[in-house]
């Protein structure tokens, strides 16, 4: 049986930006994560190809925590990172890491940026990954 | 050269023999209302009769880092010293809006607000700090939060031994085994922090993690 859709009520509208990896590969930890601010503050849900380090994450936190107050309406960010097969064998995981170090970061992941005005969370589990939005 | 050799000699000798006089320390981190202070009060009650921090329904009643210096920990007749380091909650958002709802007048949510973006800062800023890290998730809430990522994937690329407490095993919604297939790679209690409830198991990892220190 075909699932009910739920409503989805009046939504005013919302843009989704890509960002290849490509556009961030050569800039430093200062440069990417302010690019990616810069899209979040303009009130654009961010699809970025690849994943940030797990310390430009924290970075990221940090400065979006400092903005917090300082730019108007500006609540924060709601973020998550959809990653490749964590349970892959010892050679399938050799594979990807040479791939990654030829890329130049993990290629096979998605981070998803949006800014908390918009994005109410992000709601995931192993399988599914939602986008709940403010109305 | 011969003396630059012997000088490095000592060095590493004495560097050896003194490192574990140094006190342990064991950070707190998680999400905001994980029960990180409720963690670290109890530990602290137990073992110096004095509590670290306040706690609270409102989120974020943590907003700055919080020590207890000279924590001796005594499990199975074994000793060992601990430094606790409780730190505010991480998050990726913060809206003032939120506070209103525990009836807290205007003025003092925006505040509120304002001293927890600079706590979310402050725990961060302390994560290079830490010997070890007990990572707080309540257990009835669902762990596949990119806060929870992030804060056990800056620790791994720290190598910073971790333990994972799922909190709050008291509640019915308590749901320790979807954390366990969460973090597969790593240990994780089930406690009650604010019942005492299977803190032997608790001591019993934390003893094993500093080991690895």
């Amino acid at each position: 049986m075909v699932k009910k859709r739920k409503n989805l009520g009046k939504i005013k509208g919302f843009s989704i930006q890509f960002l290849p990896y490509s556009e961030i590969r050569d800039l430093d930890s200062d440069r990417r994560i302010r690019k990616i601010l810069n899209v979040v503050l303009g009130n654009i849900i961010l699809i970025l190809q690849g994943k940030l380090r797990a310390e430009e994450e924290t970075r990221l936190i940090g400065d979006t925590m400092a903005m917090i107050g300082h730019v108007k309406d500006f609540k924060g960010i709601e973020l998550a990172v959809i990653s490749g097969n964590k349970n892959d064998s010892i050679w399938g995981k050799m594979k990807k890491g040479i791939a990654n170090a030829l890329a130049g970061g993990d290629l096979g992941a998605i981070t998803i940026i949006g800014p908390a005005t918009i994005v109410k969370e992000i709601k995931r589990n192993p399988k599914k990954i939602e986008l709940l939005l403010n109305r | 050269m011969a003396i630059k050799i012997l000088k490095n000699f000592f060095k590493r000798i004495f560097s050896n023999l003194f490192r574990h006089k140094k006190d342990i320390k064991l950070g707190f981190y998680g999400p905001p209302n994980a029960g990180k202070t409720s963690l670290a009060n109890r530990i602290c009650k137990d073992f110096t009769g004095e509590e670290i921090g306040s706690v609270s329904k409102v989120p974020h009643e943590t907003r700055n880092v919080q020590f207890k210096e000279k924590v001796e920990i005594e499990y199975k007749g074994k000793k060992m010293v601990f430094k606790m380091i409780d730190t505010p909650g991480i998050a990726t958002k913060i809206d003032y809006e939120n506070f209103l709802k525990y009836k807290m007048k205007k003025k003092d949510a925006k505040n509120r607000a304002k001293e927890a973006t600079q706590g979310v800062i402050e725990s961060i800023k302390w994560l290079d700090d830490m010997n070890i890290v007990v990572v707080v998730l309540d257990a009835t809430e669902n762990p596949y939060n990119q806060v929870n990522i992030t804060i056990i994937g800056n620790l791994v690329a720290r190598k910073i031994p971790v333990l994972i407490v799922a909190n709050k095993v008291d509640l019915k919604k308590a749901d320790v085994k979807r954390i366990e297939s969460a973090f597969p790679e790593y240990e994780v209690v089930g406690i009650s922090a604010k019942y005492g409830k299977n803190l032997e198991e608790f001591y019993e990892s934390i003893f094993k993690l500093s080991k690895k220190v």
